[in-house]
């Protein structure tokens, strides 16, 4: 891998270096160079295909939504229309748009929200469900099963429990009536921390399998071990398992990071991203399907979210690469 | 891990196990009752609920929510536009990505290792960095006619399939490209010997191996493009041709007036998923973990 990296330079086909073929004198011990010309050209469109995809579908629009940032244009008048205004975006965004700071709390509540409970709790269900205790199976299903639910019927089925009237909390609490019922999800001041314990709902079982998995594949003597020289259990979690676990320690990381920054659905399905449930996703989405459709704007909002999602990707992915030159 | 000391610490031992037990069902309960709690309100009619209140165990039960929810609601509609998305997606994402894989994991050149960067790294965005440009790059590539009625990519079932093919690439690849590389390579150099040409060895060499993973992947991005609620929102505006997960918030409040239709139709779209979870539990969980560990 490493001698790859080094020797990278310009664009080379993919079949000229290493490997199987290499044209030119490879560090390497040269082999059969048996790639035709049409193997060659069939690599190449193996690999570009791909690749065009993702350039036009994913990196293009990124890079445009770092550019747009600095236009005023509302989508109006084509191209030609794109006129560049500087931080102005930037600078509205931060003086003169009321919903971004909420936004940014919002999400950040979601942050820590995940880190510090939903989170840890599917870490400490994956330790209890690893112990192989009787009915694990049961019990690993349950909390799995939201998983494989879209988090717009979970939103749905939050709604029955949290809806004024119909909803099962009230029902419960005797406070259906106009007067004294509780608007989980109108509420300004509950509707964020209603929505996300459903979303911890999926988030749990999410981490749980991801972490049992990692779990598995422990190895036990290291634990025994740690019993014989007489550690408690939870002694031998903090000491021995978790420093162990690094890897998917960082992996759960980032995806709880990911999953906070990601959050839109909920959010959108229960009152379109307003009144106290603003998230940046919501505001990026509002800003293209409302009646006002702000490109230019809307972008600056966009690249705020990159902006602060960028870093833990190139974190875990720097991460991922490391270990795999190891 | 067999107790030899006996007595007393066996004794807290059994104690301690009973607790773990207690907390894990008292846990396991609640994970549940949410959705036992929408399936039990949607065989209660609605005028039953009204007079007895949701929280009772009074009255009859029936399956007129399902019925109502699916007429009403125009379900078979949704599942057809789902389906038209869906398996086109699956396909295509799973064929590319594995080509991709193939190409970086069993050749070496000197783009492998930032094209596999480039590529998870665009699959961890939050999509919604790139959807106003892309909205835009929607309304301006042109489309050939069978696959789009307008000539766009905006607000065609094409449109929905190629972004999710492209935003599922990174991780397809990424998945992929792990397990390939735990393939012999000599396999590889064995086919080349025997004068089989890149595609040969890709084709009946090396994907027919790679089945497990495939499998796992096809189980987790059907449920993942099934349960997408986001793209089909900004990159199309005929409603009726909307996939069944974003139709659901546009059904709601003209057809699903009532929390016991609500909750039919919940569980209706559902069902696919929970398919999922019951039957192929063990495919889903290895995709899901492919991604993360790599054994």
């Amino acid at each position: 891998m490493t001698d790859r990296v080094a020797r990278s330079g310009n664009a080379t086909p993919p079949a000229s270096a290493g490997g199987v073929a290499s044209s030119r004198p490879a560090p390497r011990k040269k082999r059969y160079s048996l790639l035709s010309r049409r193997d060659k050209v069939t690599l190449w469109l193996m690999a570009g295909i791909p690749t065009l995809i993702v350039g036009v579908f994913i990196l293009l629009p990124t890079a445009a939504s770092i550019v747009l940032s600095f236009t005023s244009w509302n989508g109006i008048g084509g191209f030609g229309a794109i006129k560049f205004i500087g931080l102005k975006n930037y600078t509205d965004l931060v003086n003169v748009y009321q919903p971004f700071f909420p936004a940014l709390t919002h999400n950040l509540i979601w942050l820590v929200f995940f880190l510090l409970i939903a989170t840890p709790l599917g870490m400490f269900f994956a330790v209890l469900l690893d112990k192989n205790i009787r009915g694990t199976r049961v019990y690993q299903s349950a909390l799995y099963m939201p998983v494989v639910l879209s988090l717009a019927i979970v939103g749905f089925i939050w709604q029955l429990i949290y809806a004024p009237e119909q909803g099962l909390i009230n029902n419960l609490l005797g406070r259906t009536d106009q007067g004294n019922q509780i608007s989980w999800l109108g509420d300004p001041s509950l509707n964020l921390w209603a929505i996300l314990v459903a979303a911890s709902w999926r988030q749990v079982g999410y981490v749980m399998v991801l972490y049992l998995a990692g779990l598995k594949s422990f190895d036990p003597g290291l634990r025994e071990a740690a019993s014989i020289d007489g550690a408690s259990e939870v002694q031998t979690f903090f000491r021995v398992v978790f420093p162990v676990m690094r890897p998917i320690n960082i992996v759960i990381l980032v995806i709880t990071v990911i999953e906070s920054l990601r959050a839109f659905d909920l959010a959108f399905i229960t009152n379109k991203g307003l009144n106290g449930l603003e998230l940046l996703s919501t505001l990026v989405t509002n800003n293209i399907i409302g009646e006002t459709s702000r490109i230019g704007f809307g972008s600056a909002i966009a690249v705020v979210l990159l902006v602060i999602s960028v870093g833990p990707i190139i974190f875990y992915l720097f991460r991922a690469l490391r270990e795999e030159n190891e | 891990m067999t107790d030899i000391v006996g007595g007393t610490a066996a004794r807290q031992k059994r104690i301690r196990r009973a607790g773990l037990q207690a907390f894990l069902i008292t846990m396991s309960v609640i994970w549940v009752l949410p959705l036992v709690w929408a399936v039990y309100t949607s065989f209660r009619p609605y005028a039953e609920t009204a007079k007895y209140g949701y929280v009772s165990f009074a009255g009859i039960y029936n399956l007129d929510n399902y019925v109502n929810s699916f007429n009403q609601g125009e379900l078979p509609k949704y599942f057809f536009n789902t389906v038209v998305i869906l398996v086109p997606a699956v396909i295509l994402v799973l064929f590319l990505a594995s080509m991709m894989a193939f190409t970086v994991s069993r050749y070496s050149w000197r783009f492998n290792l930032i094209l596999l960067m480039v590529f998870s790294g665009a699959n961890l965005l939050p999509p919604q960095v790139i959807i106003t440009p892309l909205y835009r790059i929607f309304l301006a590539l042109p489309m050939i006619a069978p696959l789009s009625d307008n000539g766009l990519l905006y607000d065609q079932y094409v449109g929905i399939t190629i972004i999710h093919v492209a935003f599922q690439m990174g991780f397809c690849t990424f998945v992929l490209s792990n397990y390939m590389k735990t393939i012999p390579r000599a396999l590889n150099e064995a086919a080349v010997m025997d004068g089989a040409s890149v595609w040969k060895t890709y084709w009946s060499v090396i994907l027919p191996l790679t089945r497990p993973a495939l499998a796992a992947l096809a189980t987790l991005q059907v449920t993942w493009i099934y349960n997408d609620f986001f793209w089909a929102l900004v990159l199309m505006k005929t409603g009726a041709k909307y996939p069944i997960t974003s139709a659901l918030n546009n059904l709601q409040g003209e057809f699903f007036t009532n929390n016991n239709l609500i909750a039919a139709g919940s569980i209706l779209v559902a069902i696919p998923t929970l398919v999922v979870f019951f039957a192929l539990q063990k495919q889903f969980v290895s995709g899901l973990t492919l991604g993360s560990t790599k054994e």
